[in-house]
Order: C-alpha cells, then sequence, then structure tokens
C-alpha cells in the first residue's frame, strides 16, 4: 500500500530533474539525456495512475511514449552528428545557428 | 510495508541518479547515471504490476536508447563540458521560485486524499496489453510504425556524410 501521491512526487522530482538538466547544462548530448529523463518521469505517473484507476490504457499511453522517445532520440543524435561536423564543438553556447 | 520500503529504495536510487546526472561534467558519467535511473524506474513500473512495460523499459530504454547515446558520445569524443557563467537574474529568481513551485506542488500532492496504490493490482501482462493495442488502438500502433519508419529514413539521411556536396565545393575552389 503506497499512497499515489508518493508515485506523483518521485514523478515530479525526475521531471524537475530534468528541466533543471536542460537549462544548466551546456553540453548537446547532456540536454538531449535530461528530455529522457523528463520523458520517463512523465511515465512513472502514467503507470501509477493506471494502477489506480484500473485501465490498462495508460499502459499503452507508455508503450507509445517510449517509441516516440526512440524516434526522437535516433533523429536528435543524427542532428548532433550533423552539428558537431560542422561546428566542431558540442557547447551549445557556440552552436547559436540551425544553419548545418 | 515491503511495497513501501521497495518503493523508496527503488525511488532513492532513482533520485540519486538524476540528482548525478546534473552534478557529473563528463557526458558519459551521464548517461551511465541515466541507465541507473531508467533501471531503477524499470524496478517501480514492475511493483506497480506492469511487467511488460518493465521489462522493455528495460530493454528499450536503457539497453537500446542509451547504448545509442553511449555511441555517439564516444563517437564524437565528447570531453567534459566547459562551465560557463549563467545569468545572475536566474540565480536570483530562478532558484527560489522552483523551489517555492515544487514545495507548493508537493505539499498540495501529499495533502491531497488520492487513495494508495496495491502492489498487483492491475496486471500489465503481455497478453492483456496486446489485447488493447491490437483492438482499442490498432490505428495509433500502424501510425506508430510510419513514425519509426520516417524517423530511420531521417537519421540516415542527417548523419549521412554529403559525399554529392563536397566535389562541388572543390570545384567552386
Amino acid at each position: 500500500m503506497v499512497p499515489l501521491s508518493y508515485y506523483l512526487v518521485l514523478s515530479g522530482i525526475l521531471f524537475a530533474s530534468g528541466v533543471t538538466g536542460f537549462l544548466i547544462k551546456r553540453n548537446l548530448i547532456t540536454i538531449f539525456m535530461s528530455i529522457e529523463l523528463m520523458l520517463n518521469g512523465v511515465n512513472l505517473s502514467f503507470v501509477a495512475f493506471a494502477a489506480h484507476w484500473q485501465k490498462l490504457s495508460g499502459q499503452v499511453f507508455v508503450f507509445f511514449v517510449m517509441v516516440v522517445a526512440a524516434a526522437e532520440a535516433a533523429v536528435g543524435l543524427a542532428i548532433i552528428i550533423s552539428v558537431f561536423r560542422t561546428r566542431q564543438t558540442l557547447n551549445v553556447d557556440q552552436v547559436n545557428l540551425l544553419k548545418l | 510495508m515491503l511495497h513501501l520500503i521497495l518503493f523508496l529504495a527503488f525511488g532513492a536510487v532513482c533520485v540519486a541518479g538524476a540528482v548525478n546526472l546534473l552534478v557529473q561534467r563528463h557526458p558519459i558519467n551521464s548517461a551511465l547515471s541515466l541507465v541507473v535511473v531508467m533501471g531503477a524506474l524499470a524496478g517501480e513500473y514492475l511493483l506497480l504490476g506492469a511487467e511488460f512495460l518493465g521489462a522493455i523499459q528495460v530493454i528499450v530504454y536503457a539497453g537500446a536508447i542509451m547504448v545509442l547515446f553511449v555511441f555517439v558520445i564516444m563517437l564524437l569524443n565528447a570531453g567534459e563540458e566547459e562551465r560557463t557563467k549563467g545569468s545572475r537574474v536566474a540565480l536570483l529568481f530562478g532558484v527560489p521560485g522552483m523551489l517555492a513551485g515544487s514545495l507548493l506542488i508537493a505539499w498540495v500532492l501529499l495533502h491531497s486524499d488520492m487513495g494508495s496504490v496495491e502492489v498487483g493490482a492491475l496486471l500489465g501482462s503481455p497478453k492483456a496489453i496486446a489485447r488493447l493495442l491490437f483492438h482499442d488502438f490498432l490505428l495509433p500502433f500502424e501510425v506508430t510504425s510510419v513514425l519509426v519508419l520516417i524517423a530511420i529514413m531521417g537519421a540516415v539521411v542527417l548523419a549521412a556524410r554529403s559525399e554529392v556536396a563536397q566535389p562541388k565545393q572543390e570545384k567552386e575552389n
């Protein structure tokens, strides 16, 4: 017996640390990992609500989120590689143009 | 009681990994702590009865996606990140504002009686998930396959060295 609010607070902590990492990190790849952390935090609250309301649809949504995250990771890392080829740096302060 | 202890243990590992991700300065250390977070989250999913998602979390997230990250970090030979000065306004208003906001949300959540979750209350076995996925969510599932196909093509196009563009530049030079 764990209160639902505990799960929501844990999910909130994960999401907040993802946001913090997104804001304070200066490395493109680490920023990208912070986004994955945020997605994981949201997934946990989906699963907790699914168990609370006895609806399996919540778990199917998590499945879809994972698929989208995989697609996003593939495209995002390809963009990072492409940016690195032209800039020779991963520091976001020096990557202020989207032009490749 | 055991449920609560396991929840707190996995949760502590999760939070420790997330904090370590923020503190570490080398991307590879951050990536490995993210693997720890995802593994602990798989444990939380198992506690909630989501067996299928727990397995998928380890295979897809901690396995496939993180291997992709580690490969890219090694491929680009990413070193320690440089420390740059943040703005003082962010330090003055952002940090206290975020602390106040998160404390408020946590207080509201903890003081609202939303009931509790019992272990094994809802069993997300592969059979049950598949029944839902191929009946009620058939169209989104099929659209997902198109999305993944587009993502694969996009990744190949973006990451491929532009062999065609280079001879042109040489001619211009």
